[in-house]
């Protein structure tokens, strides 16, 4: 598995051959407070790079997931449906949102890497 | 105008409190352990709530000061015994709702509780209607704590001898370091509990008291969640100036005499509303799934025809799921119908639900 690589929508992204999983980060994750509710893509679904691809709500309100990758929707992970607070638990590692089955791998090059998220984060909490 | 902070502004801040602009306030919405957690302490222990941004109003005066504010406010003043409090509103014209509170009976007249976004507006209003005949304080120098949960009661009678003597809705003096504190059980959680009306000068020591003995700061995160599983309406949202009582539910605060005699601003309405021309009602609607519905949500009957919209929603730690509170036409206000909510495009069933969504009994 690839290097894990941030947006600055605050989404993940882990590489396996074409296709790439990806759920939202630890800082998002404690920005949102304690979720409550999360809403998946489709499986089949196309996507399109900083499109909404799926909602997480806390108790205070709803936000958007988006995608940094364009691709086909191949999996949705079912069980952060049943269980939302486990987006809190472990949002980097069983709580991945998606995959991806990516269309354009250049868009890999204009992620960011762990240290430049953290520094991102920090000057953009929200 | 600039934001306010609150004489607990900077002990909130050592105890990791997350702040948001609220009705020009900087308050706590939450603390480290997070909005579930903290409602949950609330429902099985003692949390502590800083409300003091909201209005602490006095009215000075005796009978003639009752008549006129029954001019006003529709609760039966002549009846009220000293230290008794009263859940109610002020009314406009039209038989909306200026503002929702709590009224106490005290020696020197009425202290009345408001919300912070309508405080200012509602000493206006008040101050008109009364015509400068009697003295108004809105309370600079006091700030207002609840205490709130099961273990409120036991707690704070080691701190304040005698508290745990007090009735649901009654209030009385006590003494702390000294200094006299008015304190009513009360609250707006759904649990039994306190509010504790202090000078600023020693409320940070209570807080630090309250906490010594094993309470929790909760903030306006987990006030919102607990006061929806109470059904228990958020002003500005479920009322507001054109929701009338009894459209939202609210008869039961009306009196008998003063629904049946009136004499208050905004009569005209109420009164046709409770003789037969009511057209919608607040009640609770429980989503079937997960989907959460929040203010603004359109409300569809099981055969595609809008009836309503949700004017609160979120999700219910203690019913552990989502919950929410709207209006719909009468004809579908009974519960158990059958709705429909769309969100985000699309549609999810729902039924209407009683209220409240979790309930304990008081006190009494």
């Amino acid at each position: 598995m690839s290097e894990k690589k941030y947006s600055k929508e605050h989404e993940w992204v882990t590489i396996e051959g074409d296709v790439a999983t990806i759920g939202i980060t630890r800082h998002a994750a404690e920005m949102l407070g304690d979720v409550v509710f999360v809403e998946l893509p489709e499986k089949g679904k196309n996507v399109e790079k900083e499109g909404q691809a799926g909602v997480v709500e806390s108790t205070k309100a709803a936000s958007d997931v988006y995608t940094p990758i364009t691709g086909e929707i191949t999996d949705t992970n079912q069980s952060i449906v049943d269980d939302p607070g486990a987006v809190n638990k472990d949002p980097e590692g069983a709580a991945w949102f998606f995959k991806i089955k990516i269309k354009n791998k250049s868009e890999l090059d204009q992620l960011m890497s762990k240290a430049d998220y953290d520094k991102f984060a920090k000057e953009n909490p929200n | 105008m600039e934001i306010q902070k609150t004489a607990l502004y900077d002990y909130h801040k050592s105890l990791g409190a997350k702040f948001v602009p609220f009705a020009g306030y900087e308050m706590p919405v939450q603390y480290s352990s997070g909005i579930v957690d903290e409602h949950k302490i609330t429902r099985n222990g003692a949390g502590m709530f800083d409300v003091s941004h909201m209005g602490q109003l006095l009215i000075e005066g005796n009978e003639s000061l009752a008549t006129e504010l029954e001019k006003i406010i529709p609760i039966d003043l002549k009846k009220i015994q000293l230290n008794q409090s009263k859940y109610s509103f002020l009314t406009n014209e039209e038989g909306g709702i200026y503002d929702d509170l709590i009224l106490t009976k005290v020696e020197k007249g009425f202290n009345i509780i408001l919300n912070a976004a309508c405080k200012n507006n509602d000493f206006k209003i008040i101050s008109s209607s009364l015509k400068n005949k009697f003295k108004i304080t809105l309370h600079k120098n006091l700030s207002l704590i609840a205490l709130q949960g099961p273990k409120s009661s036991q707690i704070l009678e080691k701190i304040i001898n005698g508290i745990s003597s007090l009735k649901f809705m009654n209030g009385n003096k006590f003494y702390y370091k000294g200094k006299d504190v008015y304190i009513t059980r009360s609250g707006y959680t759904g649990e039994d509990g306190f509010e504790i009306s202090i000078t600023n000068e020693f409320v940070e020591d209570l807080a630090k008291e309250l906490i010594s003995h094993g309470v929790k700061p909760i903030g306006l995160g987990a006030r919102d969640t607990l006061r929806l599983e109470a059904g228990l309406c958020l002003y500005g949202h479920d009322i507001n100036e054109s929701t009338s009582p009894i459209e939202a539910n609210l008869k039961w605060a009306i009196s008998k005499r003063r629904r049946e005699e009136g004499g208050f601003v905004g009569y005209k309405k109420i009164k046709s509303d409770l003789n037969g021309s009511l057209n919608r009602l607040r009640v609770g609607i429980k989503p079937d799934g997960k989907i959460i519905a929040r203010e603004g949500v359109k409300i569809f009957s099981e055969d595609g025809k809008e009836i309503g919209s949700i004017t609160s929603g979120t999700f219910g730690p203690s019913v552990n799921g989502p919950i929410a509170m709207g209006y719909v036409k009468l004809n579908f206000s009974k519960p158990g119908t059958k709705v429909s909510l769309e969100v985000r495009g699309k549609k999810h069933e729902a039924k209407v639900s009683k209220l409240p969504f979790y309930k304990k009994n008081y006190v009494r």
